[in-house]
This record gives structure tokens, sequence and C-alpha cells, in this order.
């Protein structure tokens, strides 16, 4: 099935900046319909009010972090399989595990490139 | 068991406790000091003696120096790192999605090569969070070591905060003293002031 570029792309992270670069990247992959938050907790008002077809969180925010955000998200039964990539600076072995164990679809690096992004949303959703 | 527990007592002892422990171990019995006596006393003034030359070290040190400016200045200047750094790079991103809006108006391949070079703007961008948490982590540990020592003063019973004054007044002198590097933003010129005084 092709990818919608219309479905609603959750960006959460604490860095305004990087709010900003990964928008821009996901706008030049086509995507149109583009949200942010600024940490978990304002992620999760977000989700439990909208309908998101991805999201795309940092791991180092408070006062809710990225990884505490993807065990609520599926934890929860209306949320459970929204498709969910971590991007951070993270890249102990044990953090990646830790994310997988906690159900993440994929896991990027940073800094990223626009390859890498696209690759990564690629692996979750389908080419396009 | 016994030990354990002597121990755990021994080390939550104040100076003013052990020297006052000291003192009534050091009680000499009239004819009735034993070599054992001798041994421990000698023991117990050498742990006195290290005591004071410690304390005397980190006084020398100016403990409060670091506590009351240098590690307070450190910090200061880092979270003025990265806010310099983040408002250098929302001005780069500006300039780079301007080219986006501008790229449109460009024939299709001109407009391929301008985005390309975009992208590879934004993916250089990914800095500036980087550099922001490490000085993070680095704000992080200063403000560890400033409590270490505030603790550590305390424990000492050093006397309280030090006279800033005096801690400025130790002053580079000549042109060493013309030396300092970007103000901090609460306190920078801008070039508005500069002419100003030029001109004065």
């Amino acid at each position: 099935m092709a990818v919608d570029l219309k479905m609603p792309i959750l960006l959460v992270d604490d860095y305004k900046t990087m709010l900003r670069i990964e928008r821009n990247l996901l706008k030049q992959l086509g995507f149109e319909n583009i949200e942010e938050a600024c940490d978990g907790t304002e992620a999760l008002e977000k989700l439990r009010h909208n309908n998101y077809g991805l999201i795309i969180s940092d791991w180092n925010m408070e006062p809710m972090t990225g990884l505490s955000l993807l065990k609520e998200v599926r934890s929860d039964s209306a949320l459970k399989d929204i498709p969910f990539i971590m991007v951070t600076a993270e890249s102990k072995t044990e953090n990646v595990v830790a994310a997988k164990e906690a159900g993440v679809n994929n896991y990027i690096i940073k800094p990223f490139n626009a390859t890498t992004l696209k690759a990564k949303i690629a692996t979750v959703l389908g080419d396009f | 068991m016994g030990h354990q527990n002597l121990d755990a007592q021994m080390e939550n002892l104040s100076q003013e406790e052990m020297i006052e422990l000291v003192r009534e171990a050091l009680k000499i019995r009239n004819g009735d000091l034993t070599a054992a006596d001798i041994a421990l006393y000698g023991e117990l003034q050498g742990l006195v003696d290290f005591i004071r030359a410690a304390r005397q070290e980190i006084s020398s040190l100016k403990p409060n120096d670091i506590c009351s400016y240098h590690i307070p200045s450190a910090t200061d200047e880092l979270d003025a790192i990265v806010e310099a750094t983040a408002e250098a790079t929302g001005g780069i991103l500006d300039a780079a999605e301007n080219l986006e809006e501008i790229a449109v108006r460009a024939t299709p391949e001109i407009c391929d090569e301008i985005t390309n070079v975009v992208t590879s703007i934004y993916e250089a961008c990914n800095f500036q969070d980087i550099t922001g948490q490490r000085i993070t982590k680095v704000v992080q540990t200063l403000k560890a070591i400033e409590e270490k020592v505030g603790k550590l003063m305390e424990s000492f019973s050093h006397p309280a905060v030090a006279d800033i004054q005096e801690i400025r007044s130790e002053k580079r002198v000549g042109e060493a003293a013309l030396l300092n590097g970007p103000a901090l933003p609460s306190s920078s010129r801008d070039q508005a002031d500069i002419d100003a005084i030029f001109s004065s």
C-alpha cells in the first residue's frame, strides 16, 4: 500500500531547532501534515485528542522522556499501533535494547541525514 | 559487627566531636600509661594533625571561590553558548527556508540542485542539538562538583560565603586586564553603545 503523504505526523522534541529541521526534511520528502510537541506529556495530550499515522520522538526530554512516551503509547489500546520512531543522541546498546523492548519501530541516531530519515520511515511505513 | 558499627559512627563524627574524642582518649591515668596507650596517642595525634593539615590545604584552595564565583561564572558562559548557537542556527534555517521558496521559481533542474544543497544545510544544523546536550552534561557536572565542595566545606565547618569583593580584588593588571572575551548577554553592549563611547 502506498504511503499516505497527507497522514498526520507528530514530531516530539524539546529543542525547537530540531523540530524545525525535522519538519523541513519531512516536507522535502513530501509529507504535508506535521504537528509538534515539546515533550512527552504534551505529545500524549495531542495523541489522545488527534489521530496520527507516525510518531517521531526524541528521548531526552522532561518531564516525560521519549522512552516513557513510547511505553505510554504502547500500553494505550487506542494508541498502541501507531508507528513510533525514536530520533536521539542516545547511542548505547542498552538504550536501543530498551527502546526495542518497549516497542519502538525504528531508531535513528543524531546527527542524522535526510537519506537515513527517509530509509527508516520507509522501513516502518513502506516505500515512498 | 561491633567494629562495623564503630566504623560507621566514626565516619559520621564532626571535627569537634573527633577532637573531643581525642581529648578523652588522651586523659592520662596516673602511673597507668601503657605501651598501647602511647601507640593510641600517637595514632590519634596523627589523625588530628592530618585533619588540621587537610583543613589548611582546603582553605588555601579558597573553596568559597569555586562555589560563589568560578562555577556560576562557568555555567553562565555555557548557557550563553547554547543561546548563541540556537540563535545562529535559527538564522541559518531562515536563510535555507528562503532558498527553498526561491528554488520553486527556478527551472526543475536548478530547483533540484538548490533543494539538495538546502538539505545539506538542514543536516549540518543537527549540530546545535548535539552541542546543546553536551553542554548540558558539562553544566550538570559542574553543579555536582559545586555541591560536593559545598558539603566538604560544611564538614570542615568552613566560614560562610566569602566576600565577593575579596575574590574580584585579585585583578589582572596592564594589558592582561583587557582580555575578557565576549560579555554575557545580560551585560553585553551593542554597536550603538560602542559608537557612543567612541564618539564621546
